[in-house]
């Protein structure tokens, strides 16, 4: 007879104890295990070129522009179109992507290892905000960015890395959050403690003193520079958290612009989906909801480990980027402690009296309580090639919590 | 000697503040010397060689690493401190929530773990559900919601016995506790008086009036009206009565119901014998046959049980030690009465009497039809046979004349192995047989001597009334002394000699299984500390308590699974497998 309680407590266990540290940047085709020619990954559940939307689209036409394999952006969704690639969710490939996150086999991806329990996970290179292949852009400068990131960012930061010895993510992590950042959509301190942390490494292994003026430029001026690591951090401890039988912890979540989906720790790796939901934001000048693609990315990842809108009571500055009032970020925090099952030990909120962040969202508190995960994320616009329109709250679609539950009830005959 | 034992953390950030603070509290604790909390750097390392807190582990420790060290007494003082760091690091809870409201018990509980009590007001079908996580939490209850179903209350209310928490309700309008209302509630005055109510308003009147009689009150338990019912059996009841009974400021116990269940209230009665101090009953519509049954005051109303109340509490009785019944004497079986009486009245008062200690007595003068004998010859289990009826004299003189059919009739009775008292009477004075207990002395000797020669060996009670005076010719004490020297208790009022005797056969004919065995007692301590509640449901409640100046939280209650009954019933059975 299985005990929940117990194994919810293992899970949540794992995902506290895993101990990301950044050892280094590859190309994926080197690195991701199972990588191929012709595969590219993406955010959130599988899904086809069909019912694909249009910031993945656009991601994945620019990734074959950026990789030289289409000549241009027609050429690439015929071949997208073709069933040439085959598309996979990156998180069955042990990566995250943010956003749309498509990850092909040229680009650099971050290498973060956990030192506890030994996994390895992957996100690609962050190229900052606004119009950004991520969101779906794949205009020249975009593709350009790109290059620049993969073939003089990418060594450089690799080197600097292994020169550093690694950067602990989960202590830098826990210093940020008494600094302002959520984890997720604020990192402007996590950011700029990579950045001192890594700029001795890199003044020391850079080419030359324009390279090095370059990266550490855009490091510092990039206040996402770090998200993408610290999703592959949160991505290990996730896949600590996966795969203790019994526990109705919920391992992963992640969307791709039309679906909605999560793994939960006790259920292998069976996705349960529902439509992505719309995000309540604010729109950059220009914009409106009219524009807004559904919740896309990956990022999720971070809320689904204890940070990110589960730690928004640590980032009152967060509610205007969001729009809202410190109260509500507050409240937001207070509010996922119903549905989690631990209190974070290694991060914690100093405004709450150092409480630590709720982690592990529990799918039976979800739908018991009717309260499902509330995330704060960009919006990307719904067509290919425009880009970030956008950035909001979004509370993850209930159906697929309560489809899990039934199977979970199914699978252990309860 | 004393011990260094150091644990070294990789990977982790914690606040400089929170570490000096950790240190500190590590520093208190018991059997510690010194502690230190600190990250690995060179020139904090050297100050902890300066204060002696140094192992090998402590000076490999790297920059990065959190280093925890304590010097201690003994090695068990130094491991306990080192295991407590995470408790310590975490007994920390915020006083900014105050606003918040959250959406569960478990919530409210990381909120403000030493509530003690839950308000639930929920709609009726998902009350017991509310009613049984407060019951996990460790609280008390007071469960106003009605439409509970019965099945629920007694599955709730054995849950709760079992961990001596109590379930007022459901369907409970008012409760006071240590001065504080909850539900519908008066404030009164707080003083030595404790009640105990299965009738809400019955509880606001009798408080009322208490307050306006100048009295006060240490509780007031409500039940729900159902709680008195066969089916529920009064488990909040006694719970409540046992509380009160040990509870030292408590110095009157007042007890009101509706009509209680005959078997309940019978049981509610028992117990409050034995409350050791006095206690106050009305049960509306049960007409009291005495003023006063040792402890137990009788009181005819509401107004007249709070007047008591008061006066009581002013001016306490003497309360007489109960009688040892010696109950270990009878055999098993040995269960029942015989009343062989010369007298009719006294014959009548005594079946009156015995209602309060037995269901049924049979009679061949019945004070009801339904308790005729069909014999009159013929004992039927607890029998009061009046001799003196026609039917016995026609053709031979009274029994107050004449002893033989008496004892004829003793023999018979001592001879039924399922009989434990014979209760008789001796009517002396002109007109009587000369020297009654010349005859009925050496025959109740002989009874009882029978009855103890059997395999089984029995014991028969033989408890005489004796009714007559000192100048009476047969000499009242003359009468008393052949009595006792036959074996039997003696007593010269009726009253007296059918308590005795209906004491001694409700004892008997109550097997040991005293609902209450199975309940663990109420925690008093905790009983008495004062109210901090969680509420769920009727915002009022909450703000009534607020006005009490009482810690409360309000929950943002919605039904499970937003009222989907598969979801539900799936979390239901989840919680059930967590719970086993």
């Amino acid at each position: 007879m299985i005990n929940i309680e117990d194994a919810n407590r293992k899970a949540v266990e794992n995902m506290m104890e895993a101990r990301p540290v950044v050892v280094g940047v590859a190309p994926a085709k080197e690195v991701i295990p199972g990588m191929t020619d012709d595969l590219l990954l993406h955010a959130g559940p599988p899904v086809t070129w069909e019912r694909m939307a249009g910031p993945m689209k656009g991601n994945m036409i620019g990734a074959l522009l950026f990789e030289g394999k289409a000549k241009d952006a027609k050429e690439a969704e015929a071949m997208l179109a073709s069933g040439k690639f085959k598309f996979a969710p990156c998180h069955d490939y042990a990566s995250v992507g943010p956003m749309a996150g498509v990850i092909s086999p040229e680009m650099m991806v971050y290498i973060v290892e956990d030192q506890v329990f030994g996994n390895k996970a992957f996100s690609g290179l962050n190229e900052g905000r606004g119009k950004v292949m991520r969101m779906g852009a794949y205009s020249e400068d975009v593709i350009q960015r790109m290059r620049w990131l993969n073939e003089v960012f990418g060594p450089t930061v690799d080197a600097a890395l292994k020169n550093s010895g690694g950067v602990d993510l989960r202590s830098l992590l826990g210093k940020a959050l008494h600094m302002g950042d959520d984890g997720h959509n604020r990192l402007d301190a996590a950011s700029i403690l990579f950045t001192t942390v890594l700029a001795p490494h890199v003044s020391k292994v850079a080419k030359n003193s324009d390279i090095a003026f370059d990266v550490l430029k855009f490091m510092g001026e990039n206040a996402l520079t770090i998200l993408n690591p610290v999703m592959a951090g949160c991505k290990t401890a996730s896949m600590a958290a996966h795969g203790v039988e019994g526990s109705t912890v919920v391992s992963i979540m992640g969307r791709n612009g039309t679906d909605f989906g999560l793994k939960v720790s006790g259920l292998g790796d069976r996705w349960f989906t529902a439509p992505a939901p719309h995000v309540k934001a604010l729109y950059f000048a220009g914009f409106t909801e009219k524009d807004a693609n559904p919740d896309i990315g990956d990022s999720v990842i971070t809320e689904t480990t204890g940070i990110g809108g589960f730690a928004m009571a640590a980032a009152p500055a967060i509610v205007t980027f969001i729009g809202g009032t410190a109260q509500d970020a507050i409240r937001t925090t207070l509010d996922m402690y119903e549905i989690t099952t631990a209190e974070h030990k290694y991060y914690t909120i100093p405004y709450l009296d150092f409480r630590g962040t709720p982690t592990g969202v529990d799918i039976r508190k979800v739908v018991e309580k009717q309260l499902p995960p509330r995330v704060n994320t960009g919006v990307a616009h719904k067509d290919p090639g425009v880009g970030q329109v956008g950035a909001g709250v979004v509370s993850m679609p209930m159906s697929a919590f309560e489809d899990a539950l039934i199977a979970f009830a199914d699978k252990y005959g309860i | 000697m004393s011990v260094i034992k150091a644990e070294i953390r990789s990977g982790v950030y914690y606040d400089s503040a929170v570490l000096m603070q950790l240190q500190r509290s590590l520093a208190d604790l018991p059997g510690v010397e010194d502690a230190g909390v600190i990250m690995g750097t060179p020139t904090n390392k050297e100050l902890l060689v300066r204060v002696n807190l140094v192992t090998t582990e402590v000076e490999q420790a790297k920059e990065n690493d959190l280093v925890i060290v304590v010097r201690a007494g003994d090695e068990r003082a130094a491991s306990d401190a080192l295991q407590r760091v995470d408790e310590l690091l975490s007994a920390r809870k915020s006083s900014i929530q105050q606003d918040y409201r959250p959406r569960s018990l478990e919530g409210a509980q990381s909120m403000m773990p030493d509530a003690n009590w839950v308000l639930i007001s929920v709609a009726g079908r998902y009350a017991a559900g509310v009613a049984r996580e407060a019951l996990r939490l460790n609280k008390h209850v007071f469960l106003f919601s009605d439409n509970v179903p019965v099945e629920e209350e007694i599955s709730l209310k054995a849950e709760a016995a079992q961990k001596g928490l109590l379930v007022m309700g459901p369907d409970c309008g008012t409760a006071m506790i240590n001065g504080i209302g909850l539900g519908f509630a008066n404030k009164v005055r707080r003083g030595p008086i404790g009640v105990v109510a299965a009738a809400g308003t019955g509880l606001q009147q009798v408080a009322s009036r208490i307050d306006q009689l100048g009295g006060g009150m240490t509780f007031g338990i409500g039940t729900g009206g159902r709680d008195l019912s066969e089916k529920v059996g009064g488990v909040t009841f006694l719970m409540g009565l046992d509380a009160l009974s040990r509870d030292p400021d408590t110095k009157v116990i007042v007890l009101v119901s509706k009509p209680p269940s005959p078997k309940v209230a019978d049981q509610v009665l028992r117990v409050a014998r034995k409350a050791g101090k006095p206690v106050v009953v009305n049960f509306i519509g049960r007409t009291p046959i005495s003023r006063r049954v040792g402890n137990l005051f009788f009181a005819s109303g509401l107004d007249d049980a709070a007047a008591l109340a008061v006066e009581l509490a002013k001016s306490p009785p003497v309360l007489e030690v109960e009688p040892d019944l010696k109950l270990e004497r009878f055999a098993p079986g040995q269960k029942y009465l015989r009343g062989l009486f010369s007298g009719g009245t006294l014959a009548y008062e005594a079946q009156h009497l015995l209602t309060e200690y037995v269901p049924k007595v049979y009679a061949n003068a019945p004070i009801n039809k339904e308790n005729k004998l069909k014999d009159s010859l013929v004992s039927v289990e607890h029998t009061i046979v009046d001799l003196g009826e026609d039917e016995f004299t026609v053709g031979r003189l009274h029994p107050m004349m004449d002893n033989d059919l008496r004892i004829r009739r003793l023999m018979e009775e001592a001879n039924d192995p399922e009989v434990a008292v014979i209760l008789m009477d001796v009517v002396i004075g002109f007109g009587s047989h000369p020297d009654p207990a010349s005859e009925l002395g050496p025959a109740i000797a002989e009874a009882k001597a029978k009855a103890k020669a059997e395999k089984a060996g029995r014991y028969l009670e033989v408890v005489v009334v004796c009714t007559g005076t000192e100048e009476d010719p047969q000499k009242l004490s003359h009468q008393i002394r052949q009595l006792k020297q036959g074996g039997a208790w003696v007593e010269t009022s009726n009253e007296a000699a059918v308590r005795y005797a209906g004491q001694i056969i409700q004892a008997l004919n109550q097997p040991l299984d005293e609902a209450q065995s199975s309940a663990a007692p109420v925690d008093l301590e905790i009983l008495k500390k004062p109210v901090k509640a969680f509420n769920v449901g009727l915002e009022s409640f909450a703000e009534n308590l607020t006005a009490q100046e009482t810690p409360v939280i309000q929950v943002d209650w919605r039904p499970p699974a937003g009222g989907n009954e598969k979801l539900a019933s799936i979390l239901e059975r989840m919680k059930k497998l967590s719970a086993s």
